[in-house]
């Protein structure tokens, strides 16, 4: 099996098969990671560049895991805004990379569609690690992982999606993932924070936390970006918290075995108190620990799954 | 010197519409009428199936000389417009540096003089270097060619400014051209704020950044009583108050590109940087609105802002591409598409890219009449042909239109009586 495509851009464009096929190859790496020794030959030979344009120890290290337990060659190439700001291109710095023989490029950039230029002009295979404000498919793809982990069907499934929808990767590819699951997705967050016409993409809106999270089975938490802060979306981050931090008592509104997920890295007490991050219902660590199944599912399912 | 040019139908909007003989003497219009014999010695053009109009007048263009000849020079952008029947150009001052004096207006002149293809009108800054908070000198820009005065690529964001150009340019009798955006509404956007921005996570442009400025220069032009020309209209909302200040008797007039009236945001999917441009490509009923207005007159005319860019610079993540896309050499076949739509009648497609530009300029070009200069535009209303950017004059490529089949080719066009094209 292996997914019939050359890059991972996005989940809008997956079908339910190519996502399910993702889930269940994930399921024989995370038995992988379990073991004493961590490591199948399946990549071996294979070189795997992890080309950020943002800062992220999370996302990088995941799929640096992911690559190294499937025996592949791994290079960080971290670009630091100023040398962007010397002037080479994307697609430059990318055709350099390519010119190396890399098998597998995979892209953080803070613009969004930055992943779709490559995948245009790129021989080798683009995975997507968060493009702006547009998708980061491999997290919707681990929250989902752990979502059938816990939770198993996901038609029905009720699930709130908490903070600043309008900039929000996480969110969009969580929304595309899970409205094509039959999953019914609400999105809380105060009006600055949602984009236009956001309903369309078959979500429902609700302004008030309280009232948008209950009788959900799943309470998905965005980071604040709280470096976004001059654009002004929110008076104050005292505010912020007071209307949209999920509290132990607002955990309470949702269905008793509700989960509670959130993408990391969290901010405590300013959008998710310490408490629940803690908690039982918390399922943050659980996110990262499929992260690197996923991810080697998803390496090798572009490599053709041989 | 004599040119005729005979057997076509002749399309000079307001006053001829059908099979008639253009005769040309000395650079000029000696008359138009059936059966007109050559004088010895002329040069006879035989237009049997095509049509023979005004030479086209496009009041938006960027040519880009001073200072960014890698897109676009003078030569090649006047080259493109004689390609695309444009006899007539008007040059927007934002080049490096901008042309808000005499010697850059002069130096335009003398290049579009050396390329002896089409007329080039410089549009001079309504600000010291586009800065947006002294006026250009106005009176030295008329004289040494100037036609009207605009910031254009940026708006004038201060009132004040706005008002003082609008009442000095007065003087003159100049038009002052406003780029209609509201630079905080619109900030770090790249698309139009819609559905299709929602899903690909892009930042929005809404429409109320331009309706907001569009509403403030309509309340000004009322107040000040100068002439005001609203550049490349986008929005449902522009229209409908531009249409209402018409009808209350205020001085406007203003243009829509073929890019707003044929093209939705949905172009902009796959993350296709020739379909970014500023005013962004709006919603259906923006386009359908745009469309009414060109239909019942709002609208009077037709430009393109050919905004030539070189590849490398369209080949970048979308969010750092540069606005823009040329357009004078596909204007002609895609103002036809309003014709094959039924929103316009020939004519009055006519009228939009020639007469109509010319009088909201005041321009003596855009017609056929007799001792008019003799520019004329001949085409081909039943050719077929396919866009391909490889083959254009202009050194910009980056048009979102590559690969569109379109009726209705440009043949041959006159300049002052002289063949420039092909």
């Amino acid at each position: 099996m292996s997914l019939k495509r050359k890059d991972l851009l996005g989940i809008q464009d997956m079908s339910v098969e190519e996502i399910n096929l993702v889930l269940e190859t994930a399921e024989s790496f995370k038995e992988v990671s379990g073991r004493d020794i961590k490591k199948v030959p399946t990549l071996r030979g294979k070189t795997v560049v992890n080309l950020f344009f943002e800062p992220s120890t999370r996302t990088r290290t995941s799929f640096e895991l992911a690559a190294k337990r499937l025996s592949a060659d791994v290079i960080n190439f971290a670009v630091s805004a100023s040398s962007v700001s010397k002037g080479e291109t994307l697609l430059d710095t990318a055709r350099n990379i390519e010119a190396m023989q890399a098998d597998f490029i995979v892209l953080r950039h803070p613009m969004a569609g930055a992943p779709n230029i490559l995948a245009k002009l790129l021989r080798a295979s683009i995975v997507n690690a968060g493009d702006g404000g547009h998708e980061h498919p491999t997290q919707a793809l681990l929250d989902l992982y752990t979502l059938r982990e816990k939770k198993r069907a996901f038609k029905g499934l009720r699930l709130a999606i908490v903070g600043d929808i309008a900039h929000s990767r996480v969110a969009r590819s969580n929304i595309y993932a899970l409205t094509k699951l039959g999953a019914e997705v609400r999105v809380i967050g105060p009006p600055t924070m949602m984009p236009l016409e956001v309903e369309r993409l078959g979500v429902k809106v609700f302004y008030d936390l309280d009232e948008g999270l209950r009788g959900v089975d799943v309470i998905m938490m965005l980071r604040l970006q709280l470096e976004r802060q001059g654009i002004a979306l929110f008076p104050s981050i005292r505010e912020y918290s007071r209307l949209y931090c999920l509290t132990p008592e607002r955990v309470t509104l949702a269905a008793p075995d509700a989960l509670v997920m959130h993408p990391g890295p969290i901010n405590r007490g300013v959008e998710i108190a310490p408490e629940v991050a803690d908690s039982v219902s918390s399922v943050i660590l659980d996110q990262v620990t499929n992260g690197v199944a996923v991810r080697m599912a998803v390496l090798y399912l572009l490599s053709g799954g041989k | 010197m004599s040119v005729l040019i005979k057997n076509g139908r002749v399309i000079d909007p307001g006053r001829i519409n059908g099979p008639a003989d253009v005769l040309i003497e000395n650079g000029t219009i000696a008359a138009v009428g059936s059966g007109l014999k050559a004088p010895a010695g002329a040069t006879v053009i035989d237009a049997t199936g095509k049509w023979v109009l005004p030479g086209f007048v496009d009041l938006h263009v960027h040519f880009r000389e001073p200072g960014f000849e890698y897109k676009e020079t003078i030569a090649t952008g006047a080259a493109a417009a004689v390609a695309g029947g444009f006899t007539s150009v008007c040059c927007m001052p934002n080049t490096q540096p901008v042309n808000d004096n005499q010697s850059i207006t002069e130096f335009i002149l003398d290049k579009a003089k050396a390329a002896g293809l089409a007329n080039v009108f410089p549009i001079g800054a309504i600000t010291k270097g586009s800065e947006g908070k002294e006026l250009a000198e106005f009176g030295d820009l008329k004289k040494a060619g100037c036609v009207a005065v605009s910031d254009d690529g940026k708006p004038v964001m201060n009132g004040m400014v706005m008002r003082r150009a609008l009442e000095y340019a007065r003087a003159f009798d100049l038009p002052v051209v406003d780029h209609c955006e509201c630079t905080h509404l619109s900030e770090g956007g790249c698309m139009h704020e819609g559905q299709v921005a929602t899903e690909m996570g892009l930042h929005g442009i809404p429409s109320a950044s331009e309706d907001v400025m569009v509403a403030r220069n309509l309340a000004l032009a009322e107040l000040t009583g100068g002439r005001l020309h609203l550049a490349h209209l986008s929005t449902a909302g522009s229209v409908r108050m531009v249409r209402e200040a018409k009808a209350r008797g205020i001085r406007v007039t203003a243009e829509a590109c073929p890019h707003h009236f044929l093209l939705t945001e949905e172009a902009v999917r796959e993350f296709n940087t020739n379909a970014k441009m500023n005013p962004p490509l709006r919603s259906r009923k923006d386009v359908d609105a745009v469309k009414a207005g060109l239909k019942d007159g709002t609208i009077d005319v037709i430009a393109t802002d050919h905004a030539p860019h070189a590849a490398f610079e369209k080949e970048r993540e979308f969010d750092y591409a540069p606005f823009g896309i040329v357009g004078l050499e596909t204007a002609w076949g895609l103002a036809l598409v309003l014709a094959e739509e039924g929103v316009l009648t020939v004519e009055q497609v006519v009228s939009a890219l020639t007469i109509q530009p010319a009088r909201a300029f005041g321009l003596a070009k855009g017609t056929l009449a007799v001792g008019a200069d003799a520019d004329v535009t001949i085409v081909d209303p039943e050719a077929q042909w396919v866009v391909d950017p490889g083959q254009f004059k202009s050194k910009g490529r980056n048009t979102p239109f590559a690969g569109w089949k379109l009726k209705g080719r440009v043949v041959s066009t006159l300049v002052g009586g002289r063949v420039v094209h092909p």
